[in-house]
């Protein structure tokens, strides 16, 4: 048998079976696409601008994945039926390599990684930039508070919605501009459900106050780890009404499935009644517990409490 | 690589001069206490590859009650504290005590067979590194019998400090991290030792096996990456106990400094765990084409560039950590180029197919399958560079099915194809052909089936690590799929191990070279004596025994196949 050192350019291959099977590996894809359909492949379109421009990159980059997918799987199932061994013991051709082949396929995958990394750069300040609000929801934030801290990124007019995600095991809390009320019961707060204004850039300061911990709801973009000790961004902005649902996505402890994460849109003026009931009833709240706590004080003997 | 000789051989050349003269010829000791004094690189091989294939069992047990939480939703089959310890038994395990510990047992086994060398540079080092294995394994499951730790795999801080898991499981798996590190260091450099210095004469760095490239660049990964998990181990280890505040928040120090410091160690983790597999796919493919590997240079160097940017894209697993601009996109852009290696590699593991002349034994199934399965890891990789991307993905089931078609996909099925191809050397018996093509048809039909669908789990807001989730939308039947298929692939797993056992006793009878492979461990008789080599063979190309069996046939003008079980 003979050896030979140098690379000999190979023949071509047999176009027409390669042709042949790929042609039918791509009907057989045809097929199976509305099929596929049953299943959610992609991230989701999002109800946000972020979480939108994800999806367009994610979207792109199926495409090319499947492509790749594709072309590997028919080019080694080809050669593993064409190339069978119709002998046993026979030799296959004594081929050591091809440069043009290995500069070729190199360059092949380094141009298809930049087109992606070109087209996220592109859409990258749709995700990353906040975008102003809408007309009713810069009317809405003219009226209410702005809760300033300049290291974050802001929309081009400095006006949002923001608010303070907190995440402890294992719930969420959100805690809304607003400074103290009359009561001095500090900003108003909600847990588990988040109430946003439509058409209003809200940017979230998420933190945590114990472990770490995940927001993440897939409609309105990806997503923020909760690092206590730090302080992380995101922002959305819904168009329409409607709820979003998503859960904490950093294990966080023993209930980390539990710990759920729901954003109700609603129309500026509704929202802005919901945040003012949020309060009253926090007020009244801490009131009653105010009259609780003067109660317990005033207790002696058995039934007392300490530092009630 | 040389052409091999063509004139004649003379009587000399035939008549070899022995290498070793000894003085007298020792039994060769025998009994279960043979086994834990042994330095023989061959026995603490073995030793390693059965242990790890426990473990393997113990961490698929594990994955299995697992998937039987999950199989219905709102399942309350095992309570939340006894899932989290589970998935981070299972993480612990298959990632210490299997992939990493397997690939140093084949390692072991080979490097001195492979490489023409009689022993590893240091014996004795050797069977230190894998003692220190096991007590690590054993450390770590005698938590079963107090806490398990429950804080993942990767025991991201301040839930695995001492305030939120109080309990001694934690320590335990700082003790195996700090026990299995120590062990694969050692192990890493003697690998590296022997392999610098121990090469046949006639093996240059451009003759050597690809799988020996491979362990090269997991022994130098692993003496760059161990030291920085042992040193935030221990940083844990005095914050749980000493009042250290490394990790402390409340008192000046930096949750997020573990994360960095666990995936620093962490991502090359992930090539440690590959790249020896790579090795032996580039070692099987040709052999079973009947034909030279494809681009033994561009193989051999993209192993070299995938080590080498192995280090420089930790932060990928941080993305939606606070971190600037500037370090998501040098990310970003560091681990996209890793797909260009990986690429170029399963190009040309393709071309090695191409235009051979392919028998279709398991080894050769299970390399194919390979390529296959790691294709699908390899592209979703490259959705979870994508940092925007990755926002909407990581930490969801999507990253769990990623990083099972890399390690399931990829490592386990490299390990079966190195199983297979090597048993006959390893017991001198060859595994059952009907079997083994049983076991790789359900293990990949089971792979396919519990690990595709959880991309679209992902995709569809699951998180990792939740021990419920709601009947909302397709998470019921994703679940339940993914579960049916863990059991398959189980099965396939089952059907290897018991054409083991059989084999053990009634395989047929491998002879020195059953496949007519191309690298020197087939020199040997199967198995090995305990010196390896009477006469170490001149290596004068790539595929040194094919050069020896050509002579051969041109010597004695017979063509006939060495070994018996082709």
């Amino acid at each position: 048998m003979e050896q030979t050192e140098h690379n000999t350019t190979p023949p071509r291959p047999k176009l027409i079976p390669f042709l042949t099977s790929l042609l039918l590996a791509g009907s057989a894809f045809a097929l199976l696409a509305p099929a596929a359909q049953a299943f959610t492949v992609t991230t989701p379109e999002g109800a946000s601008p972020n979480a939108h421009a994800i999806h367009e990159i994610y979207v792109l980059a199926l495409a090319f994945g499947l492509a790749i997918f594709l072309g590997v799987w028919v080019s080694l199932g080809w050669c593993l039926w064409r190339y069978r061994a119709r002998k046993r013991h026979a030799e296959g051709a004594q081929i050591h390599g091809n440069t043009r082949l290995e500069v070729g396929w190199t360059l092949g995958a380094a141009g298809v990684l930049v087109v992606l990394a070109v087209f996220i750069f592109v859409k990258l300040g749709s995700i990353i930039d906040p975008q102003n609000s809408g007309p009713e929801g810069e009317a809405l934030l003219e009226r209410g508070p702005l809760y300033a801290l300049a290291e974050r990124k802001l929309p081009p007019s400095g006006k949002r919605l923001e608010i303070n995600v907190v995440g402890r095991q294992y719930v969420w809390q959100f805690v809304y501009p607003g400074g103290t009320g009359p009561a001095k019961f500090g900003p108003t707060y909600s847990y588990e459900e988040m109430v946003v204004p439509t058409e209003t850039t809200v940017v979230l300061n998420v933190t945590a106050a114990d472990v770490v911990h995940s927001w993440w709801v897939p409609a309105l973009g990806g997503k923020v780890q909760a690092v206590p000790g730090y302080h992380n961004y995101t922002w959305f902005k819904i168009s329409k009404p409607g709820v979003f649902h998503g859960q904490c996505a950093n294990i966080c402890g023993r209930d980390h499935a539990r710990m759920i994460a729901t954003v109700r849109a609603v129309p500026p003026a509704q929202f802005e009644a919901w945040l003012a009931e949020r309060k009253r009833d926090l007020e009244i709240a801490g009131e009653e517990a105010a009259n609780a706590r003067a109660k317990m004080a005033q207790l002696r003997g058995p039934q007392s409490v300490e530092n009630p | 690589m040389a052409t091999p000789q063509t004139q004649a051989l003379t009587a000399e050349q035939v008549t070899a001069l022995p290498q070793i003269v000894a003085h007298e010829v020792r039994r060769e000791p025998k009994g279960w206490t043979s086994w834990i004094t042994t330095t023989d690189h061959k026995r603490i091989g073995i030793l390693y590859i059965v242990t790890t294939f426990g473990f393997f069992i113990l961490g698929g047990v594990e994955a299995l009650m697992i998937r039987l939480q999950l199989g219905v939703p709102e399942n309350t089959l095992v309570t939340p504290q006894v899932y989290n310890q589970l998935f981070t038994l299972h993480g612990t395990t298959m990632v210490f005590l299997f992939v990493v510990p397997m690939m140093a047992g084949f390692g072991n086994y080979l490097v001195p067979l492979m490489i023409g060398a009689r022993d590893m540079a240091f014996p004795r080092l050797n069977a230190l590194s894998y003692w220190l294995l096991l007590a690590g394994g054993i450390v770590f499951y005698a938590s079963l019998f107090f806490t398990p730790p429950e804080a993942g795999w990767t025991s991201y801080v301040p839930l695995s400090g001492a305030l939120y898991s109080p309990g001694g499981g934690q320590d335990a798996w700082i003790y195996l991290v700090h026990l299995t590190g120590l062990s694969s260091i050692l192990g890493a450099l003697n690998f590296y030792v022997t392999i610098a210095n121990m090469r046949a004469k006639g093996m240059s760095w451009g003759r050597l096996p690809l799988f020996i490239w491979g362990i090269l660049i997991y022994s130098i990964l692993i003496l760059l990456a161990m030291p920085v998990i042992a040193a935030a181990v221990t940083m844990l280890l005095t914050d749980r106990h000493f009042g250290t505040h490394f990790f402390d928040p409340t008192n000046g120090g930096s949750a997020l400094l573990w994360q960095h410091l666990f995936w620093f160690f962490g991502h090359p983790e992930v090539y440690i765990m590959i790249l020896p597999g790579f090795g032996i796919i580039s070692e099987v493919l040709p052999v079973f084409a009947r034909k030279p590997v494809f681009g033994y240079k561009a193989v051999a160097a993209s192993t070299v560039g995938i080590g080498f940017l192995s280090f420089l894209v930790w932060a990928h697993h941080m993305f939606a950590t606070p971190l600037p601009l500037a370090v998501l996109i040098f990310m970003m852009l560091s681990s996209m180029t890793i797909a260009i290696p990986t690429g170029v590699k399963i190009f040309n593991w393709i071309g090695t197919l191409w235009r051979g002349s392919i028998e279709f034994r398991t080894p050769l199934l299970f390399a194919a399958g390979f390529i296959a399965l790691f294709t699908i890891g390899g592209i979703s990789g490259v959705f979870l560079a994508m940092f925007p991307v990755d926002w909407q993905l990581n930490e969801s089931y999507f990253v769990v099915a990623h990083i099972h078609f890399v390690l399931v996909g990829g490592a386990v099925m490299t390990i079966f194809a190195g199983i297979y191809y090597w048993f006959p050397k390893i017991t001198g018996r060859m595994l059952s052909e009907r079997l083994g093509k049983l076991s790789f048809w359900l293990m990949f039909v089971g792979i396919l089936t519990t690990f595709l669908i959880q991309h679209v789990a992902g995709l569809e807001g699951m998180p990792r690590r939740v021990y419920e989730y709601p009947n909302v939308g397709d998470l019921a039947a994703d679940n339940l799929t993914s579960t049916v298929g863990a059991f398959i692939l189980a099965l396939g797993v089952l059907v290897t191990i018991i054409n083991v056992l059989r084999s053990l006793k009634h395989g047929a009878i491998a002879g020195p070279d059953p496949w007519r492979a191309n690298t020197l461990e087939w020199f040997t008789p199967s198995p090995p004596p305990p010196h390896n080599f009477d006469v170490i063979p001149e290596v004068r190309s790539l595929e040194p025994l094919r050069d020896i069996r050509a002579e051969v046939a041109r010597a004695t003008g017979v063509t006939e196949p060495v070994g018996t079980g082709g």
